[in-house]
């Protein structure tokens, strides 16, 4: 298993090279480094010495791929290309065009971020899971049947809707939980049960629906008839194997996603006045900070890879007959 | 825990805040800068401005826009001198003036905030300014330095900023425009950037003390002056931004050593002033808070205003000494629906109007004044309305082939498009009426501005009946026919006129707008196109000076119609000079009359000069005038001294919390509601029941 893990992050390599050009190819196409300039300099009184001192003070005056009056390596290291980008293959993410530490600054709001997204996965978890045996068992019952009607609609609303509603409702005419906002320590609960139950909400249509596939199709297989007839009470036969046989594709969905939770909700974020790596990369996107996007999708590229690479692992954990060759 | 107290469940603050004296507002972007040399926006200068003091100030309550003391001792009054060193009178001509020298002395006895730069060791050595980095890896904050100290303000601090202006690894994005009038400043600029390599200490700090600046001069400890190469009659309003605030050369030698930089303890991120607040808590992501400087000198609410200041009860606290509010907290939210709703629950003190909430705040009565609605009124809400001092216009672009030039065509082609495009119509609907419309450059408040039948831009209007009233579409369609262009078709050629609007508005929201656009260009049978791109390609198409109609606006640095006329004067033009004329407009007479004007003092001669020059910009129509915005905030009953002053960038002392009144509203707009969380639990359980019994009945029954 560990020659396919390194083989895996080997072939992680010419991927991250590529989302790299990539993201600075489109940077590029779309914003020259004097509109940076303009952006991050204002509106009144930009004069061209200013834009040309932005440049030179981050690095930007340098020729974008190859630098013919460097020498030797210098040709290669001394561009734009190289000291924004490749030096993120080491995880040095530099400075932000505003100044800032980025490494920092990503040390710092990935908590908030997991405040949101680790509690939303266990809760949603719990929930979807037995929303979803619930369904299972009284599969082809009127309870089935609107359950699945109820999650269709829910799956087919606007995510935005469910932040919007849950505000209004839960914050501003019950006044249960502040309405956004964000404080460290256990002062965050009361921030973070908005936007937890929001997502929760959110996303309960469509992950039961989906939970139920999986759960009535595995009720369907020889070993949950043989167990019924065996005498195995309906509570046994559910728990015991079709949850537990069930729960294979659903621990590797959720396997995948893991790394991601660093990263944040941008939408949720961004209304819950939440100050994690979501809302960093929006207000990154608008005030067109380069350095920041750059760094935000090579760490989503890595944390992607890492994901995968654990549900392949997660795959021989869970399902023994697998075997990662 | 909610429980155990009587507090609101929904408060986002800790519970021990609730009844302490505490500002509450909001931020919606991260500042930039926060070093008084790099920062110009209003965004920056919502902190700035409450902690660094330049030596004035304009009056918190006089209309129209007055400067004040703030450090200074008395408003520095001018002294001109030729060039054999002979001093002229006051109202020189500006081609006589060789220097101009401003003579600026500050009060003894202010101090500095506590900071870590100013502290000493036991023998008398700055504790701070000689960090190995082991010191400087162990800090994360400057609250991580324990000692602070302070020292008294002096005039070597005024002087250590105007040379920061030259410092070459500082951004001032006025530091071109004041080394064009501070003698010696580019001089000095360009030594600095020479010697850069050499002359700087090892950790990268260069002392600006060992460098002479020909232009400032110290003349004792608490005076002195600045000398200009011209007569600048407005440079005195730059005494009052915080480009000339105090400097203390500790602090720049402090956050200069190695390490800072990597750490952001830099001065763009913890400001040093001498003013009522500091700077304790800077987290962006988060919140930004003042708290009361303890070493400030107290300062006294003005005894005098404006007539109805009184009515108003903006004199109630007239003499008594400032700051009243002990903290004031600003937390960021991004979105308009979370910021609004904590204002109405009273978590926030005061509020702006967004166009989605508008009408659920103010309502127009029969004589189309605005005043709150019912439900605003029952909260004790308050409603305050302002003019702004800046103006928001559509341009032509003066190079442009058809609609730019100095022909008689194409000025014809321009006033009868101003005439179909109905900004009073713009301001009803894209502005929900916060709007006033412009009859020329010089919003209100601002010397030259024109009020009544005299202020009217009679080619766009007609004064009736003592209003104003826009001229027909048919005395539109007549200019078009004597431009040549009659029923939007080019007489000569006989083709149907194209003409393109260039914005950076995008995406679902601007479709009204866009359709709006084109209908009255349509009146004339003109087919405009609008050409909609990102923020950058525009930028791009003025500074080439490519788009052809535009729309554009300013913002009054300080309160002079200098500020708004150079916009229309040619050597400032974009497209050839980067500079603020945007629409590349020239007219040789109208420049003249612009140097003339902008070194006079104001007064009977200098309206005569200004209204010339406005008759020429309407007569030819290099903008279609717009409208001067109409700022709407709301504050609650508990805030007071809440006049508006749209030039003043430090009114946070003069603000007063009653912080009870606060409480008990809070509690009584917040009190949970938890009949429907039971009653949706009990619906819960009684669905479960009917399931329950179907599980029971499946487990009792036997396979077939």
């Amino acid at each position: 298993m560990i020659n396919y893990i390194l083989r895996r992050i080997i072939y992680a390599i010419p991927i991250l090279i590529g989302v790299n050009i990539i993201t600075f190819v489109l940077f590029f196409v779309v914003n020259t480094p004097d509109e940076m300039a303009r952006m991050h300099l204002g509106q009144k009184h930009v004069t061209l010495e200013a834009i040309d001192k932005w440049k030179s003070e981050r690095g930007y005056d340098k020729p974008v791929v190859w630098n013919t009056a460097a020498d030797s390596m210098g040709k290669f290291t001394d561009t734009i290309f190289f000291n924004k980008s490749i030096r993120l293959f080491v995880f040095d993410f530099g400075q932000s065009d505003n100044g800032r530490d980025i490494g920092y600054d990503i040390s710092q709001r990935m908590w908030p971020s997991l405040a949101i997204t680790v509690p939303s996965l266990l809760l949603g978890l719990l929930a979807y899971i037995s929303f979803a045996l619930i369904l299972a068992f009284f599969r082809a019952t009127y309870i089935d049947i609107w359950g699945v009607v109820i999650c269709v609609i829910m799956m087919s609303i606007s995510s935005m809707f469910y932040i919007i509603g849950g505000q209004f409702v839960i914050s501003k005419l019950l006044h249960l939980v502040p309405i956004s906002g964000y404080d460290s320590g256990f002062e965050a609960i009361k921030f973070v049960a908005l936007p937890v139950l929001v997502g929760l909400i959110g996303s309960i249509g469509s992950s039961t629906r989906w939970y139920r596939t999986i759960f009535l199709e595995e009720m369907h297989k020889d070993f949950v008839r043989t167990a019924r007839a065996k005498g195995l009470s309906e509570k046994v036969v559910l728990f015991r194997h079709v949850l537990r046989n069930g729960l294979i594709p659903i621990l590797t969905g959720v396997v995948v996603v893991l790394p991601m939770l660093f990263i944040g909700s941008l939408i949720t974020e961004s209304f819950f006045a939440i100050p994690g790596l979501g809302s960093y990369t929006i207000n990154a996107i608008q005030s067109q900070d380069f350095s920041i996007v750059r760094s935000m999708v090579y760490l989503g590229s890595v944390l992607y890879i890492i994901g995968l690479i654990l549900t392949d692992v997660s795959y021989t954990i869970a399902d023994p007959r697998i075997r990662l060759e | 825990m909610y429980g155990c107290s009587d507090e609101p469940w929904n408060n986002p603050y800790p519970y021990n805040q609730s009844r302490s004296n505490i500002y509450y507002d909001v931020f919606e972007e991260r500042p930039k800068h926060l070093d008084p040399i790099s920062a110009y926006s209003a965004n920056e200068y919502v902190f700035l401005g409450q902690i660094y003091e330049p030596p004035l100030q304009y009056h918190f309550l006089k209309r129209p826009y007055e400067l004040t003391l703030l450090t200074a001792t008395k408003i520095p009054e001018v002294e001109y001198f030729d060039t054999d060193g002979n001093q002229l009178a006051a109202d020189a001509p500006a081609e006589m003036v060789h220097r101009a020298i401003y003579r600026i002395t500050i009060r003894p006895g202010i101090l500095f905030q506590p900071h870590p730069a100013f502290a000493k060791d036991e023998a008398g050595n700055y504790r701070y300014h000689h960090l190995s980095k082991e010191n400087i890896a162990r800090v994360n904050t400057l609250a991580d330095f324990q000692e602070t100290g302070t020292r008294e303000l002096t005039a070597e601090d005024y002087l250590y900023q105007i040379k920061r202006f030259a410092h070459p690894g500082v951004h001032s994005p006025v530091a071109g425009l004041q080394g064009k009038y501070i003698l010696g400043l580019q001089e000095l600029s360009e030594q600095l950037a020479e010697e850069h390599a050499d002359n700087q200490h090892e950790d990268g700090y260069i002392d600006l003390r060992e460098y002479d600046l020909e232009g400032v001069k110290i003349l004792d400890r608490y005076t002195y002056e600045v000398i200009l190469k011209e007569k600048y009659p407005q440079f005195i309003y730059w005494l009052s931004m915080p480009f000339f605030a105090p400097m203390p050369w500790e602090a720049d030698r402090f956050y200069s050593q190695y390490g800072m930089k990597d750490k952001n303890i830099v001065l763009n991120w913890y400001p040093v002033g001498t003013g009522p607040y500091m700077l304790i808590e800077n987290n962006p992501n988060r919140r930004m808070v003042l708290e009361r400087n303890p070493n400030f000198r107290g300062e006294t609410f003005p005894q005098t205003g404006e007539e109805e200041d009184v009515v108003n009860g903006f004199l109630r606290d007239a003499g008594q000494t400032m700051p009243f509010i002990d903290k004031a907290i600003y937390s960021l939210e991004v979105e308009n629906i979370p910021a609004w709703n904590k204002f109405l629950q009273g978590y926030y003190d005061v509020s702006d109007i967004q166009s989605d909430s508008f009408d659920q705040a103010v309502q127009f009565n029969a004589q189309g004044g605005a005043e709150l609605t019912e439900e605003m009124q029952a909260k004790n809400i308050r409603l305050l309305t302002a003019v702004t001092t800046s103006i928001f216009y559509m341009g032509f672009n003066m190079l442009d082939e058809v609609a730019g030039g100095d022909s008689e065509q194409a000025r014809l082609l321009r006033r009868a498009i101003s005439i179909v495009v109905d900004y009073d119509e713009y301001i009803s609907i894209f502005a929900n009426g916060r709007g006033m419309p412009a009859q020329g450059p010089l919003p209100p408040g601002i010397f030259g501005h024109m009020e009544g039948e005299a202020g009217t831009n009679h080619y766009v209007y007609q004064w009736q009946d003592g209003r104003t009233v826009r001229r027909s579409v048919k005395e539109a369609r007549d200019l078009m026919v004597r431009a040549g262009y009659p029923n939007g078709r080019d007489s000569a050629s006989g083709r149907a006129l194209i003409l393109y609007l260039d914005t950076p508005a995008a995406g679902p929201g601007t479709k009204a707008l866009f359709d709006w656009y084109r209908k009255q260009f349509a009146k004339l049978g003109i087919n405009l196109v609008i050409r909609a791109t990102d923020y950058n390609r525009f930028q791009e198409k003025m500074i080439k000076g490519t788009a052809q109609i535009f729309v554009w606006g300013w913002n009054a640095d300080y309160p002079d119609p200098e500020n708004f006329m150079f916009l229309l004067y040619g050597p400032n033009a974009k497209a050839t000079r980067n500079g603020e004329n945007a629409a590349n407009y020239q007219n040789p007479e109208f420049d003249q009359l612009f140097n003339q004007m902008k070194s006079m003092a104001n007064g009977p001669e200098r309206q005569v000069v200004l209204d010339e020059m406005i008759e020429i910009v309407r007569k030819d129509a290099p903008w279609i005038w717009g409208f001067h915005p109409v700022g709407f905030s709301l504050h609650h009953g508990w805030y007071s001294n809440a006049k508006p002053n749209l030039m003043s960038n430090n009114t946070l002392k003069y603000k007063r919390i009653d912080p009870d009144s606060r409480y008990e509203m809070r509690k009584k707009w917040n009190q949970p509601v938890l009949w429907p969380v039971l009653l949706l639990s009990v619906l819960l359980i009684i669905s479960i029941i009917p399931a329950w019994f179907s599980y029971k009945r499946r487990e009792r029954s036997a396979a077939l």
